[in-house]
Order: structure tokens, then C-alpha cells, then sequence
């Protein structure tokens, strides 16, 4: 089975039918792949190299330089974790640029759109805002936020201010405090080069202090997306591509960041006049991967589809554009589109696909560059009118935004005056056994979304309250998991009366959904707010939280990056596929055990998604353990 | 006509994962994972070596008239039911006296890590498809198994072409 979403295996038939190439075509064409890239024990770090060091006896132990597998293992991940700290700081850095061009009136698209989480912030972080006004506030707001990135001399205000005090002593005790996001970037890049840092530990405790840079520019992109486009709250949509429309101009929005998505939401309402004077019934946004959920999160715009099965929506003859901003587009979508018509148009000038349609997308001029990528997507409805199309008709229905405002606000209505007390004495009760964040990609290693639907219903069964975010709350999203009504079918009953207690105070008339869909991949810091909530409010540290992670289906370095830093967090972390690191001993054993004893959090490598739950469960009980809390076996 | 494994030359990229692929065909576990976690140190026979400008892997030729079974006074070195040549699961054992090392004309025969007895390819590595192992392997078509006369078949059809195709 190449995906357990029925609409993925009906566009692949429809793929092979077409004879067009898709990522599992490639895949197949990689086979085998290279064992010692698999291990980790190759290096290109220099040009006496390539280098690659035998996992037997039976071949070199050493590169060119003298470099053994620990060091090449652990400088290839710990390179990993500092492009997965690049992607998501530059994302949160565009938009730290957005807000200071906003405030400097440089950009009149961008209002701040939601001043109470601006206030919010500028209290946690500690800004003058008494009095202050928006704007101004706004402004110090985009230069403590900028702040973060160059290389200062204390550590970073968006790291201390947002987790537990705990966490910071443990962090400082080890040295892992970043000083500047770009700074530890750069440093990595430094000691990962040849005749550095060739010490495997060393060179890990530097992976873990970038993989707290990483954390913080999550969440630096998260504050200043509410801010500038609003904080989510509870919306129904639908996911899946049955949600596309063959009468209307379909545009699919893909990528990561909403600095542009949220204009051509806007302007699409203006321009719908337009669409139907090209014999169009309307204009129908969708979205992939995470830019998909950041406008669903925030506008109930329904996902058509998420990471690895990216090109199939274009299979169904009715997507007109794909506006993509950057990280995690596959190349190959240009090569798709020449088939089936699809506009493919790259907006980031630092992130083009040749052969696409470029549009130099500008903040300044925002609304109008979303008005030309519309015109385009309206151009090439206009060419494909009155062609037959296959559109799979499956969606689901979906519940998501919850953000932590969202979530607090929900719990409110049972203890308004100390809305996670709830939370935690049924956590003490034992109706939630612990919390589970699943978090990554799709991988095409592993049937599209089978790990995320067995682990979730293993672990909801057993009253393990799910939260989710980035491609994996996509694939909840489109097997229906993000409804009260997998409630029913899934949760044990402590889960099942604390959701239902939870929804019908807020009038829902029902349960929660049984998955709490988080947001985008920057998100996960909404998940660690949640944790660091509950650890504060208990007076314990996160590390001791029934409270774990697990990225079943990951495949990018920023995964890498934030699988890093939740253990970091503390959390004991699951990993679906084995990382390329079992060619040194030494950085698998403390990535897997030694680790523990620094930082509370530990990577559990398991392939098989039951396993994987079981094992979880058993992090959660031990830690319930450690709480002096009743426990349960498997 | 039983298959063998026939080397293009010009394709190797002497990326060694010809070399890998039989080490863990050789080890208990039987998968790269499990063999690195289990600690394994399995030897791999094939061999990649540069050889002035090119990269090239070779392996031993299962020879028809096979001087290092004819040198194996051990009695260990003979020939399988498929046509292969090995010194295990013969009537004798291996005694480590590298006869065979030193008459094979390919260099073909290595010792096993403790020195205590020759190993060579021995095609006990072959997946559900009968593939050898390092044919497997192979990401660019270097290693071919293949029956002699389909092979070169396969060769003067390329070479005619290329001659001949223009014309
Ligand atoms: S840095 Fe060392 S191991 Fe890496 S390519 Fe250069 S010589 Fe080889
Ligand atoms: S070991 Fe050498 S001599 Fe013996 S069969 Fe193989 S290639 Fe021929
Ligand atoms: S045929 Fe099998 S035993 Fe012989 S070299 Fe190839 S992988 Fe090794
Ligand atoms: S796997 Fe193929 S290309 Fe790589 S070294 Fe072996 S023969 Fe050469």
C-alpha cells in the first residue's frame, strides 16, 4: 500500500493510467539506496572527500582527515538540525520584516490584526506597553523580535521567556543556550567543517543548543503570525481533495509561510466577480502542507492534500494554480503541471522552480501580486474549461485552531477561574493517561498516513488526550480524525467523558475532536505553551510531564530540528524511521539513553506503529510514576 | 546456461555498495541495521579498487577450470550443484593454507577477519529473485547477472548500434 487516503490511491491509479511520474516512481528508481548514507557515515565536508568509513571491519574506519564514523555521524546531524533552524527562522524572520514594514506604514496590506495577543506577548516578553499604542508597540515588538537572531551576549528572550524555569537551569547547566538564532546557525556550519569540531558529544550538545534556536524561532514565527493575521480559533472545514470544485477556479496554496497566503485569501472575496466573468461559479482555495494550515487554521480553508502525495491534485484535471512560498515543494510539480495544465507559480525570489511561473511576490505591493496570481489561476481556468475532470469525491469533515488561546478559552467554560485545573485532575485521575503531540511529514518510505491513524487510535483507546500539528494533523485531517465523531469510535472512556464534558460546556452539543489540530510545523510551540502551562501550574518541570512526542512519518531536517529540541523539552520523543546515525555507536546510544540523563528527553526509535504506541504509553506511565500517580499497563 | 556476475566497467561509480550489500549477506542478521546493532563484522567478497582512472569492482568467476580448487589440497574449494565455486559445505574444511589465494588469477579469495580461513564469493546471497546480492546493489547497472550469451548479445547490440545507427 503506498497510502492509506483513498483519494491519494485513486490519483495514483489515475498517475499510472497518465503514465505520470510521482515521488513513489522516484522512490522505486532510488532503490537500493545507499547503506552508508543510511547509516550517516558519509562525509563531503571537504574536497579531499567524498569519504565513506565501513560499518565492518572490512573497509576504511577513517576519512581522508582521520575523521571517524562518530564524528561524521554526529556532524551530519547536527548540520541537519542547523537547516532545519535556517528554514524556520527564516520563516519567522519574514515575518519579523513584515511586521517592521507594516508599523514603518511600508506595507498597508498588513495591519496587526489581533492587538490583545500583541499585548500578550509584549507582557510575557517583557516590553513597556502601558499606554503604549499598537503601533508603537508593534514596532518594539518587530526589534525584539529581530533581536533574537543576531548574535547578542545573553540568552535569547524568546527561548527564557517561554518555557519553564527549570528547562533554562537545565539548558544553562549544559550550555545549550543559544545567543543568536543566525549566530548558532553559523557556528554549526563552523564546527561542522573540516578540522573543527570532531568530539561526537561535543558536537551533539552543539546540535541541541542550534535545536533550541530552532524551538525559538518556532516560536517567535507563531507570536507574529497572531499578531499580524490573528490567533486561531475552533473552525469547521473540510480536508481532502473531494474538497476541490470543477465549476470554480481552484487555486492550491503551498508552503509554509501565510505572509503571502493570507493576501490572495483576502483578495480572492474581491475577485470573485472576475472569476465568474470567465465562466467560473467562483474562486475555491485549498491548501497543502503547512501554508494549507495556516489559512485553515485561521479561515476554514479546506487542505486538499499534504506532503508526499503534493502532485496529485493536479491529477484530477481541476486545480488551475499552485501558488507555492517555500519549503517542502517538490521540484517535480513543474513536470506535473506540463501534463495536466496546472499553473505551478513560485512567489519567493530566494526559492524558484525552473519552468515555473515566477512572481516576485513583495510585501510592499502585496495585494496587487496577489491579484496577478489570481488573474493567472482565472487564465488557466479559462484554458481547461469544458475538459472533463476526475476530482476523487472524498473529504472529510474538520475541527481545528486550536491554538492555546483557544484551548484555554474552551476550558474556561468548565473553571473560569482556573481553566487548566480540568486538565489536570483528570491527568491526576487517570481519564487522561498523558498527552501525545504527533508532529512531521508524510514520508514515502512509509504508507502515506499509516503510522499517524494506528498510533492515534493505539494511544486514544487508552486515554492519551492527541494533539497534532503540521502534515501529520493533515493526514487527521483527512481520515476524519479531527471530528467528535472519531470520539465515538476511538477514545477509551476517561478521554471520551473529558472531551464530551469539554464540548458540551462550550455548547457543541458533543465532544472535542479526538485529535486537536495545533496549526503549522512552526506550531509545535503551541504545544510546548500547553506543556509549559501545565508544568508551571503543577510546580513541576516539563521534563517530568506525562506529555511525549512522536514524529511517525518524518523526512526533513526541520523535523530533524524539532524532534531535537521537543527532547530537549524533555519529552520523550518517537521517531517512525530510523535517522541516519546507526554508523556511530556512540551518537546512537546518547541520542537513544545518555541523553536522558542530561535533559529528561530521549528519541525512542521504533518502525512499527504498534510497538511505537506501547512504547510511548510506557514513557507516559513512567513519568505518571515519577508524579506518584496510579498507574495502568498496556 | 547458469547465470553470472558480469561487470561493465564503465559504469561504476565506485560508490562500494556492491561491497556493502554482500557484507550483510553474509552476516547472521541479514540487514544492515541489524547487523550494526548486533555488532556484526561481517567481510564483504567483491571489491572495488581504483584502477588508475577508473573505478572497478570484481569478484571471483566461478572459473570452469578452476585452479584454486585444483590447488586446495585441504580439500575444501569445489564445486557446487549451481556451478559455483566455495570451500564450505564440502567434504573437507578450510585450513587456511591460501593455496587458493595465491593461484587465483583475480585476486578473488581474501581471509576472514581472525585469519583462520579463506572467504570468497560464494553466491549464497541471493534474494527472492534469485539476484545476487551485489547485483542488487548496484545503483548503476555495473554488476549484471546474466547468462554469458545473453550478455554479450546485449553488448554487440549496443556496439552496432552506436556504429551502425547513424547509417
Ligand atoms: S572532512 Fe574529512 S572525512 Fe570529510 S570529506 Fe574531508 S577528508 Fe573526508
Ligand atoms: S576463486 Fe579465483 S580461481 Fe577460484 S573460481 Fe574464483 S576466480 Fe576462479
Ligand atoms: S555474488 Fe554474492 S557472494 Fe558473490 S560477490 Fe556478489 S554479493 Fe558477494
Ligand atoms: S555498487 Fe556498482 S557502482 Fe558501486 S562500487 Fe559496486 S560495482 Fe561500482
Amino acid at each position: 500500500m503506498q497510502s492509506a487516503d483513498p483519494a491519494v490511491r485513486e490519483m495514483l491509479d489515475e498517475a499510472r493510467r497518465r503514465g505520470v511520474e510521482t515521488v513513489w516512481d522516484r522512490y522505486a528508481a532510488q532503490l537500493p539506496q545507499c547503506g552508508f548514507g543510511e547509516l550517516g557515515v558519509c562525509c563531503r565536508n571537504c574536497m579531499q572527500g567524498p569519504c565513506r568509513v565501513s560499518p565492518f571491519d572490512d573497509g576504511p574506519a577513517r576519512g581522508v582527515c582521520g575523521a571517524t564514523a562518530d564524528t561524521m555521524v554526529a556532524r551530519n546531524l547536527v548540520r541537519a538540525i542547523a537547516a532545519g533552524t535556517a528554514a524556520h527562522s527564516g520563516h519567522a524572520k519574514h515575518l519579523a520584516h513584515t511586521l517592521k514594514k507594516s508599523v514603518q506604514g511600508k506595507a498597508p496590506d498588513y495591519p496587526v490584526r489581533d492587538e490583545a495577543k500583541l499585548r500578550a506577548v509584549a507582557a510575557r516578553q517583557g516590553l513597556e506597553a502601558d499606554g503604549v499604542p499598537a503601533a508603537e508597540l508593534a514596532a518594539r515588538m518587530a526589534e525584539a523580535a529581530l533581536a533574537n537572531f543576531s548574535e547578542g551576549e545573553e540568552p535569547l528572550a524568546w527561548t527564557t521567556a517561554t518555557v519553564t524555569a527549570g528547562r533554562v537551569q537545565a539548558w544553562e547547566k549544559l550550555g545549550v543556550l543559544p545567543v543568536g538564532i543566525d549566530s548558532i546557525i553559523s557556528e554549526i556550519m563552523h564546527r561542522t567543517h573540516l578540522g573543527v569540531d570532531a568530539d561526537a558529544v561535543n558536537l551533539l550538545l552543539g546540535g541541541v543548543a542550534c535545536a533550541v534556536a530552532d524551538y525559538t524561532g518556532c516560536h517567535l514565527g507563531t507570536d507574529l503570525a497572531d499578531i499580524l493575521f490573528g490567533t486561531p480559533q475552533p473552525v469547521v472545514s473540510e480536508a481532502n481533495m473531494g474538497v476541490l470544485k470543477a465549476d470554480q477556479v481552484n487555486i492550491a496554496l503551498h508552503g509554509h509561510n501565510p505572509v503571502l497566503s493570507e493576501v490572495i485569501v483576502q483578495v480572492a472575496r474581491q475577485m470573485e466577480d472576475e472569476a465568474k466573468a470567465a465562466g467560473a461559479a467562483g474562486i475555491n482555495l485549498v491548501g497543502v502542507c503547512c501554508t494549507g494550515n495556516e489559512v485553515l487554521m485561521r479561515h476554514g480553508i479546506p487542505p486538499a492534500t499534504h506532503s508526499i502525495s503534493q502532485e496529485l491534485p493536479m491529477l484530477t484535471g481541476a486545480l488551475d494554480a499552485m501558488v507555492v512560498d517555500y519549503q517542502c515543494v517538490y521540484p517535480s510539480l513543474v513536470g506535473v503541471a506540463e501534463c495536466t495544465g496546472t499553473k505551478i507559480i513560485t512567489t519567493m525570489g530566494m526559492a524558484r522552480i525552473t519552468g515555473a511561473t515566477h512572481v516576485d511576490f513583495e510585501e510592499e505591493n502585496a495585494a496587487a501580486g496577489a491579484r496577478q496570481i489570481i488573474r493567472l489561476a482565472i487564465e488557466a481556468f479559462g484554458a481547461r474549461r469544458g475538459r472533463p475532470v476526475q476530482i476523487p469525491q472524498y473529504k472529510s469533515q474538520v475541527v481545528a485552531g486550536f491554538s492555546v488561546e483557544a484551548i484555554v478559552a474552551a476550558l474556561s467554560k468548565l473553571d473560569a477561574a482556573d481553566p487548566l485545573k480540568p486538565v489536570i485532575d483528570n491527568i491526576v485521575a487517570g481519564n487522561i493517561q498523558g498527552v501525545c503531540l504527533f508532529a512531521g511529514c508524510n514520508n514515502v518510505k512509509v504508507p502515506q498516513d499509516e503510522n499517524y491513524l494506528v498510533m492515534a487510535r493505539e494511544l486514544a483507546a487508552r486515554d492519551v488526550l492527541l494533539l497534532a500539528t503540521g502534515c501529520g494533523a493533515g493526514a487527521y485531517a483527512r481520515h476524519g480524525y479531527l471530528t467528535p465523531e472519531a470520539v465515538g469510535e476511538y477514545a477509551g472512556p476517561g478521554l471520551k467523558a473529558v472531551l464530551t464534558a469539554v464540548g458540551e460546556a462550550n455548547g457543541l452539543g458533543g465532544p472535542l475532536p479526538l485529535v486537536l489540530h495545533m496549526g503549522s510545523c512552526v506550531d509545535n510551540s503551541r504545544a510546548v505553551d500547553l506543556a509549559v502551562a501545565v508544568a508551571n501550574r503543577l510546580g513541576v518541570d516539563t521534563a517530568q510531564l506525562p506529555v511525549v512526542a512522536s514524529a511517525p512519518e518524518f523526512k526533513t531536517e526541520k523535523a530533524v530540528a524539532i524532534g531535537t529540541w521537543a527532547v530537549a523539552c524533555g519529552l520523550p520523543t518517537h521517531l517512525g524511521l530510523v535517522p541516519p546515525v546507526l554508523g556511530s555507536a556512540t551518537v546512537t546510544g546518547l541520542l537513544t539513553g545518555g541523553i536522558k540523563d542530561l535533559l529528561g528527553g530521549y528519541f525512542i526509535v521504533e518502525t512499527d506503529p504498534v510497538k511505537a504506541a506501547e512504547k510511548l504509553f510506557a514513557a507516559i506511565q513512567e513519568r505518571r510514576r515519577g508524579l506518584n500517580l496510579a498507574t495502568r499497563s498496556w | 546456461m547458469p547465470k553470472q556476475v558480469l561487470i561493465r566497467f564503465e559504469r561504476c561509480v565506485g560508490c562500494r555498495s556492491c561491497q556493502l550489500a554482500c557484507a550483510v549477506a553474509h552476516s547472521e542478521a541479514k540487514s544492515l541495521y541489524g547487523a550494526v546493532l548486533n555488532g556484526e563484522k561481517p567481510r564483504a567478497r567483491v571489491f572495488v579498487h581504483q584502477a588508475g582512472e577508473h573505478k572497478a569492482p570484481l569478484n571471483c568467476r566461478h572459473c570452469q577450470d578452476a585452479p584454486c580448487i585444483d590447488a586446495c589440497i585441504a580439500g575444501a574449494m569445489h564445486r557446487k550443484a549451481d556451478d559455483t565455486v566455495t570451500n564450505i559445505g564440502g567434504e573437507q574444511y578450510c585450513t587456511a593454507c591460501w593455496m587458493c589465494v595465491m593461484v587465483c588469477p583475480y585476486g578473488a579469495v581474501r581471509s576472514d577477519a581472525a585469519g583462520t580461513m579463506a572467504v570468497k564469493c560464494d553466491r549464497e546471497c541471493k534474494d527472492d529473485q534469485g539476484v545476487p546480492a551485489c547485483v542488487r546493489a548496484c545503483p548503476t547497472g555495473a554488476l549484471v547477472y546474466a547468462e554469458v550469451d545473453a550478455y554479450s548479445a546485449g553488448r554487440r547490440q549496443g556496439v552496432l548500434l552506436q556504429a551502425l545507427g547513424g547509417v
